[in-house]
């Protein structure tokens, strides 16, 4: 049966009744398995629903200036949504994720601005104290034993401070300049805030964010640190009884997510040539949302990389879909706050059907 | 089943006590667990059986006395040292993760992989052939190398466990309360893969507080209570009904159906008190009515 082709096929020596039980779980209940299934759904009536209320002569949001527009919105919420994903499936939350974009971006234009440093060397260094922040939030959640929300929480505040108050401090304003003629700025640029494919100007983002879910997807689903981000969330006693290193495994989490926020931090400062302090506050919720949408468990154990991107995806297509829609881009909150109910609600019933088909 | 081949135990505890602080947690205890045998370790709440499981596992080393594996005398600075040493636990609530696939769990923390550098990566094929192949060992056959754990039924999940130990050369097997979450027919599915670890030649402790459960799989049982030996036996000399007044504690017992009996507002409860009475074989008390 068309099941059965679809397995590695055991060698011959293994292959008893098994093998014929193994062909009643239809594909259709294989394919409603999948945590991405109910966003994939999601996303199509989404992203129809805007391509047919869209105001603008033309139709320009299902055209490829469309595409550039939404691709660019969603990628950012891309890369961030797979980290938090691998964290929600690890069992944990960052809360700081998102104002870790603003401050990432903000030590970039400090390093470059205040202290001349090549944008290369001012780039790595970020991601050293992105990693180093991530190390902090992850060894204090392991040694308090206190929800990663709560601790998160308390980064998120800290952050938020430190970025206004340490710019106004070094530059009476709220922003950091970062000038065209520093050091390795041009490379950078090229590599972190241009655009690619020159007449439809995509942007370097977008590769960004389908090389990271696609490394993402692979380290999940077919490595072995992959298994032990299931086994961390889904059950960490247990994980560790069979001698899985739990605290490691989630410290690393944490820490990759931080410097996802830092890339983006990046990518933000060197596109605008400059960051705002207020970048990315707020941010933290749409990853969230994005990954939830996307399939995840809110207790862990369980999600997708490729679901948090198609989760994503909606809220690029909705920011975007939105204004060209000629409606207030303050409904996307209203829209995205329904689309996190009925997703949740799809993937909880989705599942529910699935684990029952197969008993 | 027969003695073990050579006489020398698997797992052998000499005269073993355990203090925290000023508690005793256990006062010279001895056992021998021998190949092909099930060894019942009985107690109720407070016995002293989990300080025991931890001494055996590594996790806590005993004060005094001695543990030999296969007569040589060993001391466990952790649980990777007994795990070694061919001695695997399986708890009953830390046995598997309930959302992750079975082959994902069996191998869970000793992934098999292929390749190398940046390909390297699970060698999925190979984990779910081997997990089928154990499984059928224990009389079990995966539908679906995918199926997660938390669809198996309870007496499944327990089978995973105790075939991933075996898989990974475990030699003396300790079960930690594998009854007590599960239903009556549950229950006969986990003692059923009791005896088959120990047709495969395993030495088998099996913990638990139900003589109900010890009797039937069991070759030797070894009673604590408050931390010291109650006694040991083997089969022939003990009864079912024995070990379940020893566990439940002679003394202990009549003094509860004296109690209740005084505490009896009616003739129900007369009745229950007379029961438990009967069980320890304890004479008529005072105080209620004659018998």
């Amino acid at each position: 049966m068309s099941v059965a082709t679809t397995q590695p096929v055991p060698a011959p020596g293994q292959a008893g009744p098994g093998d014929e039980r193994m062909a009643r779980i239809s594909p259709l209940v294989r394919l409603l398995q999948r945590p991405e299934l109910g966003a994939l759904l999601g996303a199509i009536v989404v992203y129809v629903l805007f391509a047919t209320v869209d105001a603008t002569p033309g139709h320009k949001f299902s055209s490829l200036a469309g595409m550039q527009n939404w691709t660019d919105a969603s990628s950012s919420f891309g890369i961030m949504a797979v980290a938090v994903a691998l964290l929600m499936i690890g069992g944990e939350f960052d809360l700081s994720a998102g104002v870790m974009t603003g401050t990432t971006g903000l030590l970039l234009g400090m390093l470059v601005t205040r202290y001349n440093l090549n944008v290369w060397l001012a780039i790595f260094l970020t991601f050293v104290f992105a990693a180093g922040v991530g190390a902090v939030n992850g060894y204090v959640v392991i040694r308090t034993k206190l929800p990663s929300f709560i601790i998160t929480l308390a980064t998120f505040f800290v952050l938020r401070g430190v970025n206004v108050g340490v710019t106004l401090l070094l530059t009476n304003t709220v922003r950091f300049d970062i000038s065209d003629q520093a050091a390795g700025f041009d490379t950078a640029r090229k590599i972190f805030g241009s655009t690619v494919l020159a007449p439809y100007n995509f942007q370097d983002a977008v590769l960004w964010w389908i090389a990271i879910t696609a490394v993402a997807t692979w380290v999940l689903t077919q490595t072995t640190f992959g298994n032990w981000i299931y086994a961390v969330g889904g059950d960490a006693n247990a994980a560790r009884a069979v001698g899985v290193p739990v605290s490691r495994t989630k410290v690393i989490l944490f820490m990759y997510t931080a410097m996802s926020a830092a890339l983006v931090g990046i990518m933000v400062a060197l596109r605008y040539r400059g960051i705002q302090t207020g970048q990315g506050v707020g941010e933290e919720f749409f990853y969230i949302i994005a990954a939830v949408v996307g399939g995840c468990l809110l207790t862990g154990g369980y999600g997708s990389a490729i679901g948090a991107s198609i989760g994503a995806f909606i809220i690029g297509v909705a920011e975007i879909g939105i204004i060209f829609a000629g409606w207030d881009s303050n409904w996307k909150y209203t829209f995205l706050g329904v689309i996190l109910f009925l997703a949740v609600g799809v993937n909880t019933l989705v599942r529910r059907r699935a684990a029952s088909a197969r008993r | 089943m027969s003695e073990s081949p050579n006489g020398v135990p698997l797992l052998e505890v000499r005269h073993i006590s355990k203090y925290f602080g000023g508690v005793i947690a256990l006062r010279d205890i001895s056992m021998q667990v021998h190949s092909g045998e099930v060894t019942c370790v009985l107690g109720d709440n407070g016995a002293g059986k989990s300080t025991l499981i931890k001494i055996l596992s590594g996790v806590h080393p005993q004060d005094e006395g001695e543990l030999l594996v296969d007569g040589k005398p060993v001391q466990f600075s952790g649980p990777r040292e007994a795990r070694a040493a061919g001695i695997s636990v399986v708890f009953q609530d830390l046995a598997t993760v309930p959302l992750m696939s079975v082959w994902r769990n069996f191998f869970l923390g000793s992934e098999p992989t292929i390749g190398v550098g940046p390909a390297r990566r699970l060698n999925s094929g190979f984990a779910k052939r081997v997990m089928r192949e154990e499984m059928r060992k224990m009389g079990i056959d995966v539908r679906d190398p995918n199926q997660t754990v938390g669809t198996l039924s309870g007496g499944e999940r327990q089978a995973v466990a105790i075939a991933r130990a075996v898989y990974f050369g475990a030699k003396v097997l300790i079960l930690d309360e594998p009854t007590s979450a599960l239903g009556v027919k549950q229950s006969g599915i986990v003692l059923k893969y009791v005896v088959q670890a120990r047709e495969r030649g395993l030495g088998v402790i099996f913990i638990t507080h139900n003589p109900h459960h010890a009797y039937p799989v069991g070759d030797r049982f070894v009673l604590l209570n408050r931390g010291r030996l109650m006694g040991s036996y083997s089969k022939a000399e003990t009864t079912l009904d024995e070990l379940t007044k020893m566990m439940a504690g002679g003394e202990e017992l009549e003094r509860l159906s004296k109690e209740l009996e005084k505490m009896a507002t009616n003739s129900e409860m007369k009745q229950v008190a007379r029961e438990l009475a009967n069980e320890v074989g304890a004479p008529p008390t005072t105080g209620g009515e004659p018998r």
